[in-house]
C-alpha cells in the first residue's frame, strides 16, 4: 500500500514509547506555495523558482535578516512565544506525548525538540548566553539548513496542543510552530496547501473554491435527497435574509463523506425545532486556516467575512457546524477578531456550536428520537484536539467532552469510550490537523494516526465497537483516508449529526421557511 | 577585613544586583508583551478565582507534571520541596531566628538529602533515557552540577566539617546593613558561596526563569471566557482603529 512501513497495531490500547530514530522524517516538507498565493495573503512574493528540478523555490532576497526581524517582531507581539522560548527546562515530560513522535520515532517530533529548532536560533541572536556561549546552550546560526528544518518539522506538527496539557509550564508547541510558519511565510517558504486554500477563501468564500451557484445546486440536491428519504421537504437555505440563524460550517460538509450526512443532520434539527436558518455564500467556510499559519491578520480577514455575512443577512444567532479547528477559532477568537457582536440576540452565546443547539433541544424535549435507528452500530467518540483542548461547549469547564457524548447517547443505544488516557483533554490528534491534510504528507498522516488507531483497535476487540464518531471535518477526512491502512473500513467514521439524522423522527411536515421561488405553495402551511 | 571577605562581599552585591535586576527586567518583559488571543488549555477555569486555584495546584503540586510522568514528578517534587525547606532554614543568616525558624531547622537540615536525591534522579534520567539525552545541552548538565555542588558543599558543612555560622550570619547581616564583617576562612564555605553567587548571576539568563515565568503562561493563567468578554491586544486594536487588516498598512499610514 505504501513505500514506508505502516505501524502495526497491538490492540493493547496504548502505544509503547519508541526509541528515537534521528532523521527518520528528515526531508523537504510539503509543497511550497508559489508567489501568487503568497501575494494574496500579503506575504512577500519576490522570489523565483529555483534552478534544479522539483518544486522548490528560492528564498526571498536578504531572507536571513527578514527571518530574524520577523522572529523579533513576533516575540514582542506574542507573550506565549517569548515566554515559551525562555522557560523550557528540558525536563522531557512532553517528549513522549506527541502522536507524530510516537508514530515516526523522529526525535525532532518530540515537542521540546520541535521548539528547540526555533529556540536555538532565538538564543543565538537574542540572548546573552547564546551570543557569547553558543555551544554551551545549544545555540546555532541561522542557515539555509535550519530554514529547511523549520519548514519540514513545523509541518509535522498538527498544532493539537497535547503537549501543552502535559508540560509543567503549559508550554504550547502549537504557538511555536505557528510562529515558525509565520516566519517562513515571510521568507518565501509558505506551504502550498494552506496558502492556496486561504487565497480561495478570499476569492470565493470557502476552502474548496465552491462558487455560490454550485453551492446552491448542491443544497437543492440535498433537499431532494432528504425528501426522497423521508417524504418531508427539509430546507437547506442559502443567503436568505432575515433567518434567525447563520450556520457556518466547514465546506467539506457540502459534499464529502461522511461530512454531508452531518449537514443533513443539522438541517433536520433546525427544521424540526422550527428555527429558520441560512448558509451564506460569502462566508461559506467555517474552518479558518489563518490559524494554521499563525497569521493573526489573515485569520482576522477570514473571520470578518462571517461578521459581514451576519450583518447582511440580518440574523440573530451564529451557529457553527462540526469542525474542530473551526470551533476553536470561533469559540476562542471570533469575538476577538471580528467582535463585538452586539447586533445579535444577547440571549445566545456568540457563536454557538451546533451540538449546543441540538443538546439544548433534546433536553427541552423538542426532538423525537428513535435510538433503534442506530442499533446497527456500536459507537465510540473521537475528541477532536482543538475542541478538547481549545474550546468549550455550554457554560461549565469540560462541556466540550459532555455535549457530544450526551447527544450520541441520546440517539444511540451502544456507546463505549476509548481508554481514558486517549480521550478528553488527553485525546490524540487524528494526524491530519493543523494544515497537514495534504497528499504530499501522506506518510506523516498515516504514522501520526497510530496512537488513535491503537485505541480504536482496543475498543474494537474488547467491546465490539463498529463505528467512530467525530465532530471535525479534518478528523473525518483524515480518518476515512487513513484507517484502511490499519485494516478498518472508510465508512466506520461517522458524523455525530449523522447519528442524530438517523434517529430523528420528523414530525413537522412543512418547513418554517418557504422556498423563495415557490412561496404560494407553502403559504398555508407556514405556521403549525 | 580580609581580602577574601571583601571579594565575597562585592561578589554578593553584584550577584544580588544581577538577580533582582535581571529577573525584574524579564518579568517586565513578560508583563508588557501582549497575549493577543485567548489560548488557555481547556478545560480551563471560567473565573479568575478558578485560575488562581489552577495555578496554585501547578506551582505547589506540579499537577501537570504528575499527569505526564511520575518519575520526573517524583524527583522534581523532591528537589523543589526540599529546596524550599533548605532556603527557609537559610533565612536565619539574614533575620533574627524566632520560634518558626528554630522549628524548621532540623527539617531544613535533612531536606538536603532529599534535595540531592531529587537532583541525582533528574540527572540520571538525563543520561539514561534516550529522549531526554537528545534534548539536553551542556548547560543542562552544568546546571545540575552547580546545584549538586551547592547541595553537597552545604551538607559537608552541616554534617562533616562545621563552619562558624555565627560569623557567617554576621557577614551577611553586615552586607545588608553596610557594616562589614569577615567570613570564616573555610574553603568549603567559600566554594559553597561561590557556587551560590554563580547561580544567582546566571538565573536571569537561563532556564531558571521558569520560576517566575510559569505565572505568565497564557495556557495556564487565562480565564476561559472568550465568548463573554472581548479580548483584544493593543496592536490589534490599532488595526481596528485604522480599519486595516495588515500591520504594514498601519505603519505606512
Ligand atoms: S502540538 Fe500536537 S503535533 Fe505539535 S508537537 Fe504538540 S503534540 Fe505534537
Ligand atoms: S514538558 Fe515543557 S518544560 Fe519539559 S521539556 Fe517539554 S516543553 Fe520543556
Amino acid at each position: 500500500m505504501a513505500d514506508y512501513e505502516v505501524p502495526k497495531l497491538t490492540g493493547a490500547g496504548y502505544v509503547e514509547v519508541p526509541a528515537i530514530e534521528p532523521g527518520s522524517m528528515a526531508g523537504k516538507g510539503p509543497f511550497v506555495a508559489k508567489p501568487d498565493f503568497q501575494k494574496a495573503l500579503h506575504f512577500p512574493s519576490d522570489f523565483n523558482k529555483g534552478q534544479g528540478e522539483g518544486e522548490r523555490y528560492e528564498l526571498v532576497p536578504d531572507w536571513k535578516n527578514k527571518a530574524l526581524a520577523k522572529l523579533d517582531d513576533l516575540r514582542h507581539r506574542y507573550r506565549s512565544l517569548q515566554l515559551y522560548l525562555d522557560i523550557c527546562v528540558k525536563c522531557g515530560a512532553c517528549t513522549d506525548k506527541c502522536h507524530y513522535f510516537i508514530g515516526t520515532k523522529d526525535p525532532n517530533n518530540m515537542p521540546v525538540a520541535r521548539q528547540d529548532l526555533l529556540r536555538k536560533v532565538y538564543r543565538r541572536y537574542f540572548t546573552f548566553a547564546g551570543k557569547h556561549f553558543p555551544k554551551l546552550v545549544g545555540a546555532v546560526d541561522l542557515t539555509e539548513e535550519v530554514v529547511e528544518e523549520w519548514y519540514n518539522y513545523y509541518h509535522q506538527c498538527s498544532q493539537c496542543r497535547r503537549c501543552s496539557v502535559f508540560c509543567p509550564y503549559g508550554i504550547d508547541t502549537a504557538e511555536v510552530s505557528m510562529a515558525g510558519r509565520e516566519i517562513l511565510d515571510h521568507i518565501g517558504r509558505g506551504s502550498k496547501y494552506n496558502n492556496e486554500i486561504i487565497s480561495k477563501v478570499f476569492k470565493i468564500g470557502n476552502n474548496l473554491g465552491l462558487p455560490g451557484m454550485a453551492l446552491a445546486d448542491t443544497l437543492e440536491g440535498l433537499e431532494e435527497d432528504v425528501e426522497a428519504d423521508t417524504g418531508i421537504k427539509v430546507r437547506f437555505p442559502l443567503d436568505e435574509e432575515g433567518a434567525e440563524v447563520l450556520l457556518v460550517t466547514p465546506s467539506a460538509d457540502f459534499f464529502a463523506e461522511p461530512h454531508v450526512d452531518g449537514l443533513m443532520g443539522y438541517a433536520k434539527v433546525f427544521h424540526e425545532a422550527g428555527i429558520s436558518w441560512t448558509l451564506s455564500s460569502y462566508a461559506s467556510e467555517g474552518a479558518n486556516f489563518g490559524m494554521f499559519i499563525g497569521s493573526y491578520e489573515n485569520m482576522r480577514r477570514i473571520a470578518l467575512r462571517i461578521r459581514e455575512a451576519a450583518i447582511k443577512l440580518k440574523v440573530k444567532r451564529i451557529v457553527f457546524g462540526e469542525c474542530g479547528h473551526a470551533w476553536r477559532v470561533a469559540y476562542s477568537f471570533l469575538n476577538t477578531l471580528a467582535g463585538p457582536f452586539d447586533f445579535l440576540d444577547p440571549k445566545y452565546p456568540v457563536p454557538q456550536h451546533i451540538l449546543e443547539v441540538t443538546w439544548g433541544l433534546i433536553q427541552d424535549g423538542k426532538l423525537v428520537l428513535d435510538k433503534t435507528a442506530n442499533d446497527d452500530k456500536v459507537l465510540t467518540f473521537h475528541d477532536s484536539c482543538n475542541v478538547a483542548r481549545g474550546s468549550r461547549m455550554g457554560d461549565k469547564p469540560g462541556g466540550q467532552f459532555e455535549y457530544p457524548r450526551n447527544v450520541i447517547k441520546a440517539v444511540c443505544n451502544h456507546f463505549v469510550d476509548m481508554p481514558a488516557d486517549t480521550i478528553h483533554d488527553a485525546t490524540f490528534c487524528c494526524g491530519g490537523g493543523g494544515g497537514l491534510l495534504t497528499d504530499d504528507l501522506m506518510e506523516l498522516r498515516v504514522k501520526g494516526a497510530q496512537p488513535r488507531m491503537e485505541a480504536l483497535k482496543y475498543v474494537t476487540n474488547e467491546h465490539g465497537v463498529t463505528h467512530m464518531a467525530a465532530i471535525c471535518a479534518i478528523c473525518k477526512s483524515q480518518f476515512t483516508k487513513v484507517i484502511p491502512y490499519y485494516g478498518f473500513k472508510m465508512d466506520q467514521i461517522v458524523s455525530v449529526h449523522q447519528l442524530v439524522s438517523n434517529a430523528l423522527v420528523l414530525q413537522r411536515q412543512v418547513s418554517v421557511q418557504a422556498r423563495p421561488d415557490d412561496e404560494d405553495e407553502d403559504e398555508d402551511g407556514d405556521e403549525d | 577585613m580580609t581580602f577574601v571577605s571583601l571579594l565575597y562581599g562585592l561578589l554578593f552585591y553584584f550577584a544580588t544586583f544581577i538577580l533582582i535586576g535581571g529577573v525584574a527586567r524579564k518579568i517586565h518583559q513578560y508583563w508588557t508583551t501582549p497575549a493577543p488571543l485567548k489560548i488557555p488549555t481547556t478545560p480551563a477555569p471560567v473565573t479568575q478565582k478558578g485560575v488562581v486555584w489552577r495555578m496554585f495546584r501547578e506551582v505547589v503540586f506540579f499537577e501537570s507534571l504528575f499527569r505526564s510522568n511520575k518519575t520526573i514528578w517524583l524527583f522534581a517534587f523532591l528537589f523543589h520541596m526540599a529546596l524550599w525547606l533548605v532556603l527557609l532554614r537559610h533565612s536565619r543568616y539574614f533575620v533574627e531566628t524566632g520560634f518558626f525558624l528554630n522549628f524548621i531547622q532540623p527539617f531544613g537540615k535533612y531536606a538536603s538529602f532529599a534535595m540531592v536525591l531529587g537532583l541525582a534522579g533528574l540527572w540520571i534520567r538525563r543520561v539514561i533515557v534516550d529522549r531526554v539525552r537528545y534534548i539536553s545541552s551542556p548547560s543542562d548538565h552544568l546546571m545540575l552540577a552547580l546545584l549538586m555542588g551547592i547541595a553537597l558543599s552545604g551538607m559537608m558543612m552541616t554534617f562533616v566539617a562545621h563552619t562558624d555560622i555565627m560569623q557567617v550570619k554576621a557577614f551577611f547581616r553586615g552586607l545588608m546593613f553596610f557594616d562589614w564583617h569577615n567570613l570564616p576562612a573555610s574553603p568549603l564555605l567559600l566554594v559553597h558561596l561561590l557556587l551560590v553567587a554563580i547561580l544567582m548571576i546566571i538565573f536571569p539568563i537561563s532556564k531558571l526563569l521558569h520560576a517566575p515565568g510559569v505565572f505568565f503562561s497564557p495556557t495556564r493563567n487565562q480565564v476561559d471566557n472568550p465568548r463573554e468578554k472581548r479580548h483584544v491586544a493593543p496592536w490589534a486594536l490599532e488595526l481596528e482603529k485604522h480599519n486595516k487588516i495588515y500591520l504594514d498598512e498601519v505603519k505606512h499610514g
